[in-house]
């Protein structure tokens, strides 16, 4: 265990809060600023929330003498990213009446709400339980959203796939009591003393603990999904723990565990880096929730909490090495993992349009850019999906690509809803490029404080440019990944893009090209610190070869390396880990 | 005597000790001028007596024939008492200057001539110098004044419905305690020297005939002092360059209130917290060019008033009022136009009508409303002449040096077809820094003063722009290391666009300079909440603070602010101290007296 004189302020913060309730309280009251306490802008996090301000006006509010125009981002809890059409009034109705008039679908198939002010946090928050969607853990040093394959292909193997993740979601939820006290006025259990020496247990004075976490919970955030091969849309390898359904004929048998993905990096800090998940193994359904938090219990223990740049679980990996893990794990179970099976994937993107799923009911899919659900120049997505919800008695899905699908239609109702659809000036996107179809970008400015470029407001601009790039070279309907982010702590997921924009500074980026399409293998930087006109002339002779050097549905990152336009990624070495053990399966 | 032993004259001849004694009812409450006089005065009297005609003097102790009282809040009144006060020293008068809050009734048995020259404020109200003393006038304690002959001048603006109320109600008064009216009341509107003028004139030559003193005019040699900070004055403004004009509310807020930095280097004017900082403004381009074709005139037309020749465009920008419409204005356009509409307004009786019109138009709309021949001089004869306005200083010197900063909120609202702007606020608006000069003088506010004392606790109730001088208050107090505390309660209309220096309120806060703050944003809820029901919230501990000697301040709007917390304190006294309304308003009126309620509301 690490040693408590160094341990980084964040573990201080924890130990203090009481089991994650510090002085937030107070601070909501507090009516001289918008802002909270320092410590408590880190505990909200756990609770579903991060404080932010208004980027675009920091500096003449400044100048006004006035503090930044803070605000609050909300995310939801949503497991597998499905939502009731009640559930999605309710959020449609909060976004007006406490956000800033959008909805944003994230890429972990979760809704946020951005620009709610602190005195408005406590009710908006408290609407979305009223239609029971909680925030608790949707961020913070815990297991986060738990995604799961959204293939409109629904079956029963998906269904499962999905129960499976919720369970996995309400086993590793924190068992404070804190989130209702503060939020929904369930009983203030004011004293909770979590006396260090318990600690381990998190034992508090009022019985209350955290049997799993403990009471300084993990190191750092800890991401989990369930993929359902041959459709890799949540990007298993990204995931700190990802469990790939194993399905022989339609029956679901099981997963194979991986371990120790994650994408967040810092410029210039080469002991950061992106990494993909090694599989270590495979387990049968009942013993997926002893295996996960025998994983959270060991990162819990071992995870590094003096630097928080080195915490996730990624790092411990690559300090004590992959077979330590999976020893270190396997001590922790009743049961040994079982050698991995074989499976496969085709893509990482989504399949647009209307699809019949197993039960014969119908699917669409629908294209969100960037995942922002509003109503701008005459594409009213908000009053569209708002008046869909009123007829449809199916549910809704967030894919892991920022897409929405409107799953369970009857057939009676599809003309319904292609009319709605149609009468608020928007389509499900399927005449759109490839390009534009599959692009992720994640949220940046105004609201995001990592924020060091434009992404999701620059992708449509971007996106663009680029497709008439690809026309021009008669690519148009090749499907190229495409990955914005402000930053490369990557939650458009961009290292495993074929091409990806990551922020550097205002209107520069760093190109980065060499993803595959199956989310399998790392890309590599290819340009540092460029402007818009330099990527698009850095791209246009490498597309102009694909276009003439292509064979068959090769991919263009494929390409790239197959004509050795670019050496294989540095980073290959983890994928090829990830190949040996997946082949070690076959 | 202790204070003799350390006065080395008074021990060398211990009969001045005597003397001082005796002039010391004399000199007391009197102001600098007035002392100066008497100093001259004195010197007058030695010289007489080695003339030999000690008696004739000695017989005449009570120096002053002529006491000129004057009650003020924004120094018209003052200023006009000071005027007739020189006036009639150059005549030969033996006058004195008084103000109002150092003066009772029970001293007016001992005069036998007096002038008084008072404003009114509020709704008819005295201003808050002669606040004790109307009181006290109006009530059973007054004395019978028989011996007393009187004259006053009232100061106002006929747009209020209570017109000169205050100068009528002691004119009355007088007259009902036995009092003598010397001569006819004159009544200013804003306008004023239009009034003075005659009024003064008519004043000296009555008083000369009956009270010079030949002698008196030949010996008194009165000393003037003229510091170089005094050398700039109302009259005579220093033009200060525009070192900031920056916006302090956000970008989604109707009100735009500007934080204004000006320079008064090299001018050697000195300011203290509480003072007011006079600014002589100059009409828009456009309101100029709206008034010209209102009127049908050209800009270039040469207009001679008096000793000044201008052209008319001039006159318009930088010497008359154009924005504010007064009773005289409207006097000549009704005659010029012969509106049986405007007639019928200023008829006597009409004076609630008439002050409602005047509050609700400008001079634009009546301009076009009544359009009639004007020619250039007439218009420039008819307009008054461009006031200037008044801004609470909002900064300490011992953290701005030489720099004033002032919190102005611009106004403009629409009405009759057409945007009004308020002709100051608009242009020092619309004022850049480095390039624009402003010409500015010191309004010093007496009243409004910090207490002598660092340790004694501050409540301050600011709305608005109310908030200026407490930002020069907690300046200066952080500057002095006061270790009283300081509770400050501000409001407007919305937390995140209308917080006044929000940030430097919260370091003040986190630096212990400011130890509490409530704020009252009365349109972020439902039910609309005041800076007064944030009083009667905190009523234990403010009246905890009262209790403990706090000075209460309160600045901002006259119109409702100040009698809707004047209000809440007396309910607050009331609810602490459970001894009913009388006892409560009392307890305040005490704390009025003891300079521990003040006010500077607008
Ligand atoms: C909304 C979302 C992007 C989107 O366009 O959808 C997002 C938005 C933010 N992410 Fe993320 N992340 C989002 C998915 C991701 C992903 C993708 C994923 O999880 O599959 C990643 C990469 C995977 C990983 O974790 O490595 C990701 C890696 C990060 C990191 C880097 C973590 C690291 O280990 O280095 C940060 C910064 C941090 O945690 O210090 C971060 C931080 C943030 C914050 C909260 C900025 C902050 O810390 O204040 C961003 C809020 C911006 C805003 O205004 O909304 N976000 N973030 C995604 C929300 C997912 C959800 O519903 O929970
Ligand atoms: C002692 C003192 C201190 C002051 N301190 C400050 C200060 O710190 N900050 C500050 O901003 N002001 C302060 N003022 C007020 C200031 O002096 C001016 O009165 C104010 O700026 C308006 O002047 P103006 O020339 O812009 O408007 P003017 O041209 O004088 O017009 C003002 C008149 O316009 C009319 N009017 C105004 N608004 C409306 C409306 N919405 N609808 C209809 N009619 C309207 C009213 O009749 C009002 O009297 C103070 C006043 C005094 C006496
Ligand atoms: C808040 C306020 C209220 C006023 N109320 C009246 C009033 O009721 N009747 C009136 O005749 N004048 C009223 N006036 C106008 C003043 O009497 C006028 O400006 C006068 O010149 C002020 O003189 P002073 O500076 O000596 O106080 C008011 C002025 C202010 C600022
Ligand atoms: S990638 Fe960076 S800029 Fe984009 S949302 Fe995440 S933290 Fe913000």
């Amino acid at each position: 265990m690490t040693d408590n004189n160094t341990l980084s302020a964040v573990e201080g913060i924890k130990v203090r809060s009481r089991l994650l309730r510090g002085t937030l309280v107070e601070s909501l009251a507090d009516p001289i600023t918008g802002a909270l306490a320092e410590d408590d802008q880190m505990l909200i996090k756990f609770h579903g929330s991060y404080q932010q301000d208004d980027r675009d006006i920091r500096e003449e509010r400044r100048q006004q003498k006035l503090e930044p125009a803070y605000s609050f981002m909300i995310r939801t809890r949503l497991p597998g990213g499905v939502c009731s059409p009640a559930q999605w009034l309710a959020l449609d109705g909060l976004a007006d009446q406490y956000a800033n008039g959008s909805l944003r679908l994230t890429t972990r198939q979760a809704f946020q709400l951005h620009g709610v002010i602190k005195r408005e946090l406590k009710p908006t928050i408290a609407a979305m339980n009223a239609v029971l969607i909680d925030t608790i853990a949707a961020c913070g040093d815990v297991n986060r959203n738990v995604m799961s394959a959204a293939n409109p292909h629904i079956s029963g193997a998906h269904a499962e796939a999905l129960e499976w993740a919720r369970r996995l979601s309400e086993h590793l939820l924190p068992k404070t009591h804190a989130y209702h006290e503060i939020w929904l006025d369930g009983v203030r259990v004011d004293e909770v003393r979590v006396d260090e020496g318990a600690g381990e247990l998190g034992e508090s004075a009022t019985g209350e603990s955290e049997p799993i976490y403990g009471p300084t919970y993990l190191p750092r955030k800890f991401k989990a999904a369930i993929a359902v091969p041959p459709l890799n849309d949540v990007d298993i390898f990204s995931q700190d723990l990802g469990f790939i359904a194993i399905i022989e004929d339609g029956k679901l048998i099981g997963f194979n565990l991986c371990v120790g993905g994650g994408m967040g990096s810092t410029h210039g800090d080469t002991t950061t880096f992106p990494r993909l998940a090694d599989v270590i193994g495979f387990v049968t359904p009942d013993q997926l929730l002893a295996a996960a938090e025998a994983v959270v219990t060991a990162q819990r223990d071992f995870g590094n909490r003096i630097v928080r740049k080195h915490a996730r679980l990624k790092y411990t990996i690559e300090t004590h090495g992959i077979d330590w893990f999976k020893a270190e794990v396997e001590q922790r179970l009743s049961f040994r993992f079982a050698a991995a099976r074989a499976f496969h994937f085709e893509h990482s993107g989504d399949r647009f349009g209307w699809v019949r799923g197993e039960s014969g009911n119908w699917h669409l899919t629908v294209r969100i850019e960037a995942g922002r659900v509003a109503d701008r120049n005459g594409r009213n997505w908000r009053q569209a999906l708002a008046a869909i919800a009123r007829i449809h008695d199916g549910e809704f899905r967030i894919t892991p690509n920022q897409n929405l699908i409107i799953a369970n239609v009857a057939d009676a109702q599809r003309a319904g809803i292609d009319a709605l659809l149609q009468t608020h000036g928007v389509d499900a996107g399927t005449a759109q490029s490839p390009l534009r179809l599959n692009a992720l970008a994640c949220v940046s400015y105004p609201t995001c404080p990592l924020a060091m470029a434009e992404a999701e407001r620059y992708l449509p601009d971007f996106g663009a440019k680029l497709e008439l790039l690809l026309v021009q070279h008669g690519l148009r309907d090749v499907p190229i990944g495409l990955r914005i982010t402000g930053c490369p702590n990557g939650c458009a997921r961009p290292f495993l893009a074929e091409i990806a924009l990551v922020g550097k500074a205002p209107g520069r980026y760093n190109l980065y090209l060499g993803g595959d399409r199956r989310g399998q293998r790392l890309n590599a930087l290819y340009r540092e610190n460029i402007v818009e006109a330099d990527i698009l002339a850095t791209l246009d002779p490498l597309l102009a070869d694909f276009a003439r050097g292509r064979s068959g549905d090769e991919g263009f990152a494929d390409f790239l390396i197959r004509s050795e336009a670019i050496p294989a990624p540095p980073s290959v070495q983890f994928a090829a880990s990830t190949r040996q053990s997946a082949e070690r399966a076959l | 005597m202790k204070a003799t032993s350390i006065h080395p004259i008074a021990e060398a001849l211990p009969e001045i000790v005597a003397l001082r004694d005796k002039l010391s009812w004399l000199s007391d409450g009197l102001d600098v001028r007035s002392l100066l006089w008497i100093s001259g005065y004195a010197a007058g009297l030695a010289a007489a007596q080695q003339q030999g005609n000690v008696a004739a003097v000695a017989a005449e102790p009570a120096a002053a024939a002529l006491s000129i009282l004057y009650g003020s809040q924004t120094g018209n009144a003052k200023r006009a008492a000071e005027k007739l006060h020189d006036q009639a020293l150059q005549a030969g008068i033996a006058a004195r200057l008084l103000r109002l809050d150092d003066y009772t009734p029970k001293q007016l048995a001992a005069e036998r001539s007096v002038w008084l020259v008072v404003s009114t404020q509020g709704d008819g109200d005295p201003s808050d110098d002669a606040r004790r003393f109307v009181d006290v006038l109006r009530s059973k304690r007054a004395p019978r004044l028989p011996q007393l002959r009187y004259a006053v001048l009232g100061l106002g603006d006929a747009s209020y419905p209570k017109f000169c109320e205050i100068g009528r109600i002691i004119d009355e008064r007088l007259t009902e305690l036995g009092a003598t009216r010397w001569f006819a009341r004159g009544e200013a509107d804003v306008d004023i020297v239009s009034v003075l003028e005659p009024w003064s004139r008519q004043a000296l030559e009555i008083a000369r005939d009956e009270l010079a003193t030949p002698n008196a005019v030949a010996s008194v040699t009165p000393i003037r002092a003229r510091s170089n900070a005094n050398s700039w004055h109302r009259d005579q403004p220093f033009a200060a360059e525009v070192l900031a004009n920056q916006r302090i509310t956000a970008r989604d807020s109707a009100k735009d209130v500007r934080h204004i930095e000006l320079s008064l280097a090299e001018s050697g004017i000195s300011y203290e917290p509480g003072d007011a900082l006079g600014v002589w403004p100059e009409n828009s381009a456009q309101s100029v060019q709206a008034v010209l074709s209102a009127s049908r005139l050209q800009p270039e037309a040469a207009v001679t008033v008096g000793e000044h020749t201008r052209p008319l465009g001039e006159w318009l920008q930088r010497e008359r009022e154009i924005g504010k419409l007064s009773r005289p204005f409207l006097q000549k356009l009704a005659e010029r136009s012969g509106s049986a509409e405007l007639q019928h307004l200023l008829a006597a009786e009409q004076r609630a009508g008439l002050s409602s019109f005047l509050s609700t138009h400008r001079i634009l709309d009546v301009l076009r409303a009544h359009p009639t021949g004007w020619d250039a001089t007439s218009l420039v004869t008819a307009l008054g002449p461009l006031a200037p306005r008044l801004y609470s200083i909002a900064s300490s010197r011992k953290q701005v040096d030489d720099e004033v900063h002032l919190t102005v909120a611009t106004i403009a609202w629409e009405a009759h077809g057409s945007t009004h702007h308020g002709v100051a606020s608009d242009w020092l608006s619309t004022r850049t820094a480095e390039q624009d000069k402003v010409r500015v003088y010191i309004e010093p506010n007496t009243r409004f003063r910090l207490p002598a004392n660092p340790e004694t606790d501050l409540i301050m109730i600011g709305p608005g722009t109310g908030v200026a001088p407490f930002r020069a208050f907690v300046q200066e107090r952080a500057a002095i290391g006061a270790t009283g505390r300081h509770w400050l309660f501000f409001g407007n209309q919305h937390f995140s666009s209308q917080f006044l220096y929000q940030v430097e309120w919260q370091e003040a806060l986190k630096r212990g300079q400011l130890q509490r703050l409530d704020l009252a944003f009365s349109r972020d809820q439902a039910e609309k909440i005041y800076v007064q029901d944030r009083l009667r919230q905190q009523a234990r501990a403010l009246y905890a603070w009262l209790q403990n000697g706090a000075h209460v301040y309160v600045c901002g709007d006259a119109t409702n602010m100040a009698g809707d917390v004047h209000r809440a304190l007396v309910d607050v006294i009331e609810h602490e101290r459970g001894g009913g309304r009388e006892d409560a308003e009392a307890y305040l009126a005490e704390l009025d007296s003891a300079h521990r309620y003040l006010r500077d509301v607008y």
